[in-house]
């Protein structure tokens, strides 16, 4: 790690220098890894159609966690035609109060096991035990509960008298949330009666896997839910066959891209969950301490892997240079390391390739004259490591004002005036969420009418709920998950 | 009006400027009740629930081995030990005093406590058990807890605290002042009470300043009452009396490194927190150590500048020493009941 | 050309676009004859260009900030007062349906009455759509949050070939009562009952740039409002029974993610009360947080 010497930070020692806080790791032995998987299909765990498989890795270490079965098209022919079976001859038939119940299962399944989860998600995600644990796994039983008990009142949600399911569901979801990106698809496309084939991201496939396991303990019935692993030709795959009814996409913008255009002429229903750029917009009036602490977690959470992270922060003019002094500091006290220890704040990036993007992009930001900052800290030898990192005198022209870096990378912007923050927190194809920090109620209000996004934290940011609908405007897709808004994309 | 005795104002014009001078801007700020308003007025507000999801996080750290180990020494020597009851009696004390002194009987390498915290009345007895040992006599005063009495009342309670020898005076502020937004009246009176703390050979009893955050309702008070507190002086700044609920929380106090840490900040001036009550266990402790470590930084990882007032907390960080120390868990009957 | 026995000779109207609040003629400068239905010449009527297209797009877009601000009962009033105004253009839009669809007098009189009630219909859900599909969301933890409905902005209208009048304000009173601008394309071959509407909007308060109107073929305009990135939806109804244009369209339509209603396989049935449908896909819901403390 380098740092500019004239960089304004405190120069008193480090926490780690008085109060060393001993290693806090959360035990491996609760996870029963296997060293390969194959796809769930019809209930079964099967070997991949030619054999073929890949190698998932803790991002952590470059440790090889497991060999999973790569999925081919025929592997998804399979998947759906299980899937269809099932939705046709079982699920669409079961009354809704059934299928509640065998939401309500898999919900309380995943609490009873939500130890065994965490650990797994962060050995294969790289994410911090304390997010997988306080976050990730709970809001995933919670999505569970929350559309288990939509099953049986489907006539009340305000989509007709009789609303039908779609068929089968083709699910693709991204590696930054796994688990619970698997609960946002899943749970309302069974609650609606769907059935789904889903394909979880290349470089994480456990928890999915371990979902499977998960829907056979819940005595599921074989078919309504498959799970093919493999990398992009597997979703596209999914994505493409003919009998799908819906599409669920969670990645990137280009990829959605292809999406769309692949279902152009289809029948087939899409809801997209894309990219962001969002602009976490601190004013003058801000409860300054809390919002430093949205700002932090906004963009380091998850080490940035998110979607409607608050990559660009605008800071009212006048009051930047303090906001810049307390983020630097707060920084300073993230801990960057092993995602098990429980004291760790940022983990391991996911994967080799985003280590990539994000240095690349970093370089670029350099380049193009932005001032890069990064609190000193140790990063281990092994695994993809990137420090947080925070870039000054940014402007909207830079790369990094406009592309999604994914990583924990912020660009800092200054405003001078209401009107000036919308203005450039808008400025951008993207439209997932935003953030305001102000103590005057009138301005938030304004601000949030004028914001482009679909999510408005006002004095917070990445809150999240499955009563709560999320999604995005212009290029972060379309479609809305969560609450009864989400049932929309299941129903017809 | 012809009256004999002190009036408020006769109190407050015996108040001098504090010993460490403020800059201009925060100078002017105490200059009138209006200024001072829009002073405390203008501090960034705290978002209730922002702040308690912080504090809530920091709960979360995981403090082990090494670590506990030196937390739970650092814990026993911030620890004011405290007695405040109606029934204390010099025996009480004393014997409060002996186990300030040895925590732990059977462990000569156990740290002492920072201090003992008694009422006025008895600031001579733990003066004298504690002698020359170190561990300081800090008294509450200023008609603790509710603080309802005339100003020269509490003034006397004061000067007769720190002639029998307190080396720490607890006085409370006037929260009705305070909540009815008079807070040049808060801040003359702590400016008096440090005056009252002089001793005649020219140096001054410590002075911690109770804000009893319970009474004042808001984050944005305490961030308030805390600054008011440090512009007139005030050595520290603490919770509670541990006689209203509720008393330390872990995102009150936070808040309040939080002034001290902006404080520093703003005025190189370095003042001391107190969490007061409800802190009973190791756990609790060591929570707080883990918030002043990352809100304010390790520099107030020091007895000089955080103390815990608490009377049950001190067994049970012996008790978890003990378990550090031997593997097994222990007891109540293990640890001395005073 | 010889006055008839009258002495006088009528005065034709000339059918133009209408962008931004103007009735430009095309700047190609090109128009087509449109004929009734069984062939007779009726008009000439303004072919729009691509950069027609563009222009419109560029009048909706900076008319979108003002019209998406508006409180939705001013939007209800401005919508109402559209149908008092073409009720009072009822015969002459009853006699371009006639002529154009090749109806009774009579059908055609129930058409445009039916398109009136359709506006009355659409512009009483302005101030009610937030309620039935937005609301507040019970979220676990201490936090006001709720979710709104907001226009998802331009959006690109492919007006249905065969109603030219009853379609086209079912597919447009949709799109604008709730915020949006619209760009229409109208019926290619019946485009005359869509300029009259264009000059009722115009004689009535609808602000320039809200509703834009393009005649012509869906050949040029079409793949252009399809294509261009600053418009944010697409509604490809007048492409139905042509779905290799829809698909192509569609294609288009993905590089910058537009919302897209597919074509029915055939022209739908216009007198049939709509649902909800046609409001919802042309919004977004935005969902706002906000802590509850003291």
């Amino acid at each position: 790690m380098t740092q500019p010497e004239d960089a304004p930070v405190p120069t008193r020692p480090g926490p780690a220098e008085v109060f060393a806080y001993a290693p806090a790791p959360e035990s491996r032995a609760v996870v029963d890894l296997r060293s390969s998987y194959g796809l769930f299909v019809d209930g079964r765990f099967v070997d991949a159609v030619g054999g073929g498989s890949f190698k998932t890795v803790n991002p952590a270490t470059e440790e090889v966690l497991a060999e999973v079965a790569e999925g081919t098209a025929e592997d998804v022919d399979l998947a759906v035609a299980a899937a269809r079976r099932a939705q046709t001859r079982v699920w669409s038939r079961m009354p809704g109060r059934e299928r509640a119940k065998y939401l309500f299962r898999i919900a309380r399944i995943l609490q009873e096991r939500s130890r065994e989860l965490a650990v797994l998600e962060s050995l294969d995600n790289g994410k911090p035990i304390r997010e997988s644990r306080d976050v990730d796994v709970p809001l995933a039983a919670q999505w569970f509960f929350y559309y288990a008990g939509w099953a049986d009142k489907l006539e009340h949600a305000g989509f007709g008298a009789a609303p039908q399911p779609l068929g089968v569901a083709g699910q693709v979801i991204p590696w930054n949330f796994p688990l619970l990106m698997l609960s946002w698809k899943v749970a309302p496309a069974l609650a609606c009666g769907n059935t789904v084939v889903l394909k979880p991201a290349e470089t994480t496939p456990l928890t999915a896997l371990l979902f499977a396991e998960i829907c056979r303990q819940a005595d599921l019935p074989p078919g309504v839910v498959n799970i093919v692993t493999g990398a992009g030709e597997t979703g596209r795959a999914v994505v493409a066959h003919p009998d799908v009814d819906k599409v669920a996409f969670t990645g990137s913008t280009e990829v959605g891209r292809q999406i769309a255009r692949t279902v152009a002429g289809t029948r087939k229903r899409v809801t997209l969950e894309l990219g962001g750029k969002a602009a976490n917009i601190v004013f003058d009036d801000a409860p300054v301490d809390q919002a430093v602490e949205g700002v932090v977690n906004g963009i380091f959470f998850n080490q940035g892997h998110v979607c409607c992270a608050g990559s660009r922060l605008l800071v009212q003019e006048s009051v930047a240079e303090d906001v810049l002094a307390r983020l630097k500091r707060r920084m300073g006290t993230l801990r960057v390391g092993d995602p098990l220890d429980k004291n760790t704040d940022v983990g391991a990036i996911n994967s080799a390739t985003q280590l990539a993007r994000i240095r690349e992009l970093s370089e670029v930001g350099e380049a193009e004259g932005a001032e890069r900052w990064s609190p000193s800290c140790t990063l281990p030898a092994h695994g993809y490591w990137f420090p947080p990192t925070v870039f000054t005198g940014v402007s909207q022209a830079h790369r990094i004002a406009r592309e999604e870096i994914f990583g924990p990378v912020l660009s800092v912007l200054t405003f001078r005036t209401p009107a000036e923050a919308v203005e450039k927190a808008n400025n951008t194809p993207y439209g997932l969420s935003a953030g305001i920090w102000s103590d005057k109620g009138s301005r938030i209000l304004w601000v949030v009418d004028r914001l482009r996004a679909g999510v408005v934290w006002a004095n917070t940011f990445n809150q999240f709920d499955p009563t709560s609908p999320f999604g995005g405007y212009q290029e972060s897709g379309y479609g809305r998950e969560g609450g009864r808004h989400g049932l929309e994309a299941y129903l017809r | 009006m012809a009256t004999s005795r002190p009036t408020y104002a006769d109190a407050v014009t015996q108040t001098v400027a504090p010993t460490t001078p403020l800059p201009a801007r925060l100078d002017d700020a105490t200059s009138s009740d209006a200024t001072l308003r829009r002073f405390l007025h203008g501090l960034p507000g705290v978002d209730q629930v922002g702040a308690e999801a912080r504090a809530a996080t920091l709960g979360t750290r995981s403090i082990k081995t090494t670590a506990k180990a030196f937390g739970l020494d650092l814990a026993i020597r911030m620890v004011d030990l405290t007695t405040l009851e109606g029934q204390d009696t010099p025996g009480k004390v004393r014997a409060l005093c002996a186990k300030a002194m040895r925590p732990d009987p059977l462990d000569p390498g156990c740290p002492e406590t920072a201090a003992v915290c008694v009422y006025p009345d008895l600031v001579a007895t733990a003066r004298q058990a504690l002698g020359d040992s170190g561990v300081h006599v800090a008294s509450v005063a200023t008609a603790f807890p509710s603080g309802r009495a005339a100003l020269d009342v509490k003034l006397a309670d004061v000067r007769h605290a720190v002639a029998d020898g307190a080396d720490e005076v607890d006085m409370v502020i006037d929260r009705g002042a305070f909540l009815s937004g008079r807070y040049l009246r808060v801040l003359e009176e702590v400016v008096a009470v440090r005056e009252a703390c002089a001793r005649p050979d020219g140096s001054r009893a410590h002075l911690k300043v109770i804000l009893e955050t319970g009474e004042l309702a808001t984050y944005d008070n305490v961030r308030r009452a805390s600054w008011l507190a440090m512009l007139a002086g005030a050595d520290f700044i603490k919770t509670s009396t541990g006689k209203v609920q509720p008393a330390a929380t872990l995102p009150v106090t936070m808040v309040m490194v939080e002034a001290v840490r902006d404080f520093r900040d703003a005025t190189g001036a370095t003042v001391g927190v107190k969490p007061a009550g409800g802190i009973r266990t190791s756990k609790d402790a060591l929570k707080y150590l883990v918030m002043v470590n990352e809100v304010a930084g390790p520099d107030w990882l020091d007895p000089d500048l955080f103390r815990f007032g608490a009377s049950s907390l001190l067994n049970d960080l012996l008790m978890q020493r003990t378990k550090m120390a031997t593997g097994r868990y222990t007891g109540p009957d293990y640890v001395t009941l005073d | 050309m010889t006055p008839p026995e009258t002495g006088r000779l009528d005065v034709r109207k000339t059918y133009k676009l209408y962008v931004g609040g103007a009735f430009p003629r095309s700047e190609s400068g090109r128009s087509y004859p449109v004929h009734d239905a069984k062939g007779r010449f009726l008009a000439n009527a303004a072919h729009a260009s691509r950069k027609d297209a563009r222009d419109a797009v560029q009048a909706a877009r900076k008319a979108f900030p003002g019209w998406s601000t508006r409180t939705p009962y001013n939007r209800g009033q401005v919508v109402y007062r559209v149908a008092e105004v073409l009720e009072g253009r009822r015969a002459q839009l009853a006699e371009e349906v006639q002529h154009g669809e090749g109806l009774s007098r009579r059908q055609a009189e129930t058409a445009v009455d039916a398109a009136v009630d359709r506006l009355v219909w659409y512009a009483g859900w302005a101030d009610k759509l937030a309620q039935v599909v937005g609301g507040t969301n019970p979220v676990a933890g201490p936090y006001f949050t709720f979710s709104v409905p907001e226009p998802t902005g331009v959006v690109a209208v492919l007006a249905p070939q065969g109603s030219s009048l009853l379609g086209l304000v079912s597919v447009l009173a949709p799109v604008v009562v709730t915020g949006n601008t619209a760009v229409v394309a109208a019926s290619a071959d019946r485009p005359l009952p869509a300029v009259t509407l264009a000059e009722v909007l115009a004689t009535s308060d609808v602000p320039g740039g809200v509703v834009n109107l393009l005649t012509g073929s869906l050949a040029d305009t079409a793949p252009t409002l399809a294509s261009h990135m600053d418009v944010n939806a697409v509604d490809l109804t007048g492409l139905a029974g042509d779905p290799e244009e829809a698909t192509r369209l569609e294609q288009l339509a993905a590089e910058n993610l537009k919302r897209v209603l597919r074509p029915p396989d055939a022209e739908p049935d216009w007198t049939t009360g709509p649902g909800l449908d046609r409001m919802t896909r042309f919004l977004e819901t935005k969902t706002v947080w906000h802590p509850v403390g003291v």
